[in-house]
């Protein structure tokens, strides 16, 4: 069987979060001490050669990012954390702030010596007002100890930290949407180029990562870039940690080398299907995430494995469902999920997630014709190709992979329609 | 509004900080009230309409008056295999109001959210942002119990 690897859960459950000297008894804020040692353009290489790509579910590399904040001149430059985890079915980004808050506060550091900017905000969802509090009594300590904030380690570099919650808007996990929101706006994405790396909050150069990605950061520092970037799959080397929800015996989470395969995360970690039944179908990668059947079951979960068989990594969500339940429901209820969403800047994404919405639940009613299955299809092209931003574009992955693999529910619920 | 005042002096010269600021609203009075709206607006020299944009853009802002305590029921796809809809149902029942309502003693508001990242203890609701997992008819009642007790 299979063995965890911790890396960005490393201390979780193993020291108190609230507690500093736990931190700092654990080795905490020495990859940051290691990393003033060194030249930015050192840590930048350092994180490139790791090959660490972003956990928010791009999979951007975070080096390149890093990257181009570097060398774009500038006297303010920012490094946002990404911690406004909204994808359903995923807590990765809340057990790794819950449990080890000084790691990603460290990241942030690192981070921010690496690409010259002197100013970081966490923004975390608003459904976390727990983990916002944890958050703001961490950086009060690491400022306490001269950790944050200036004159930190008689070296010239000096780093604060401010949080910011958001206020329940999907779309702020998108990096632009997330900057806008930061900027107290509403929360519709930007146009990409100028990227955030060159131009991002208040116009200034920004590096905006994931919680996840930057909780990594730290061991790659301590352990060096090689030592990462051989665990797991060679082209998304490292660790992810997934979630395991619905109909698995065991719901939870694990961290674990990215060459595990679904079946090893479903049964070696989840136990299986709960209740001794089938398995019908795993939704990998959040509600936007690809369903994928029992016969995929071997595919490693890394993003081009995924990807390879159309499916998706996402933010790592796995979510088990049963034989018994009722994917057309199922799939009402995700495009209402994208309808809520949907921050309604582009027509594509507005309209589409409404309509995508509408003609599902006509179906699932037993009112819809095959004609509604024909425009529910090229409505969801339209939606891949034309949308503004992410949202749009992943917004039918969960339905058009249904529709692959497991058409016998929508096509009975339309043949059954009377008259 | 003296309260309002004070937060308005409080995030008026925090860069971006108008959102903070409707937190800081709706943790005193569980809503923005339209003169909170307005005096932000004013405060972060914006126009009131778009003041109101950004305040109906997020899902966790509310421009109604709502209840002590803000009970949010995940609706999205974990809950919903896991029986979101059993515990919407208790919850209407034992408080005899809709989703969307507030209770005519003020105590309870019903609202449906999406995920709120507690995912392992499906299905979810939480009261005033505190979660409460692995809900079952009788423990909501239970839970109901608790904060129907003068504190």
């Amino acid at each position: 069987m299979r063995e965890e690897k911790r890396i960005s859960l490393k201390h979780y459950g193993l020291i108190d979060p609230d507690q500093i000297e736990d931190y700092l008894e654990h080795g905490g804020y020495q990859s940051l001490q290691k990393a003033l040692s060194q030249p930015p353009a050192a840590i930048v290489q350092a994180v490139k050669d790791a090959g660490l790509r972003g956990r928010g579910g791009a999979g951007f590399k975070a080096g390149i990012k890093w990257g181009f904040t570097l060398q774009t001149p500038a006297e303010q430059k920012y490094i946002i954390c990404n911690a406004d985890e909204g994808e359903p079915g995923t807590f990765k980004d809340r057990l790794i702030m819950e449990g080890d808050p000084h790691l990603v506060l460290e990241g942030m550091a690192i981070a921010g010596y690496a690409v010259g900017a002197s100013k970081g905000y966490i923004y975390c969802r608003g459904e976390y007002p727990y983990i916002v509090k944890r958050l703001k009594r961490a950086i009060e300590q690491a400022r306490e100890k001269g950790l944050l904030g200036t004159n930190r380690f008689e070296s010239n570099f000096s780093f604060d930290v401010e949080v910011r919650m958001g206020a329940g808007a999907y779309i702020c996990g998108e990096e632009t949407a997330l900057i806008e929101s930061l900027e107290g706006k509403r929360g519709e994405p930007r146009s990409k180029p100028p990227f955030p790396g060159v131009a991002g909050l208040w116009g200034k150069p920004t590096v905006v990562n994931n919680v996840e990605t930057l909780a990594a950061v730290p061991w790659i520092i301590e352990h060096g870039a090689t030592a990462y970037q051989q665990i797991g799959a060679s082209r998304y080397p490292g660790t992810k940690i997934f979630t395991l929800t619905g109909d698995v015996a065991r719901k939870g989470f694990c961290e674990v080398p990215t060459d595990v395969t679904l079946r090893e995360l479903v049964y070696d970690f989840g136990g299986g299907v709960a209740g001794g039944k089938k398995l019908q179908a795993v939704q990998v990668g959040g509600t936007s995430g690809a369903f994928l059947p029992e016969s995929l079951l071997d595919t490693p979960a890394d993003l081009d494995s995924m990807a390879a068989v159309g499916g998706t990594l996402g933010s790592g969500a796995v979510l088990v469902v049963d034989e018994t339940r009722d994917l057309v429901d199922l799939a009402v209820t995700i495009a209402s999920f994208f309808k809520h969403e949907s921050c309604g800047k582009c027509t594509p994404c507005r309209e589409g997630t409404f309509q995508l919405h509408r003609l599902l639940e006509k179906i699932s009613r037993g009112q819809g014709s095959r004609q509604d299955l024909e425009t529910l299809e090229r409505l969801m092209w339209i939606m891949t190709q034309a949308s503004f931003c992410g949202l749009g574009h992943t917004a039918p992955t969960p339905i058009l992979t249904m529709l692959q693999y497991f058409p016998d529910p929508f096509n009975n619920r339309v043949n059954s329609q009377a008259g | 509004m003296d309260k309002l005042q004070a937060i308005v002096d409080q995030y008026q010269k925090v860069p971006g900080g108008l959102i903070e600021a409707f937190h800081a609203v709706q943790d005193e009075y569980a809503y923005i009230p339209e003169e909170a709206l307005r005096r932000l607006a004013k405060a972060f020299e914006v126009p009131l309409a778009r003041a109101y944009g950004i305040a109906s853009f997020y899902s966790y802002l509310s421009l109604k008056p709502r209840g002590q305590y803000i009970i949010r029921i995940c609706k999205s796809a974990p809950c919903h295999v896991k029986g979101a809809a059993e515990v919407v149902k208790t919850l209407e029942e034992e408080l005899a109001i809709r989703m969307g309502e507030t209770t005519p003693d003020q105590l309870f508001t019903l609202e449906f959210t999406e995920c709120v990242g507690v995912c392992a203890e499906t299905p979810v609701i939480t009261i005033n942002g505190e979660p409460y997992g692995d809900l079952t008819s009788a423990k909501v009642k239970e839970i109901l119990a608790q904060y129907r007790q003068p504190q």
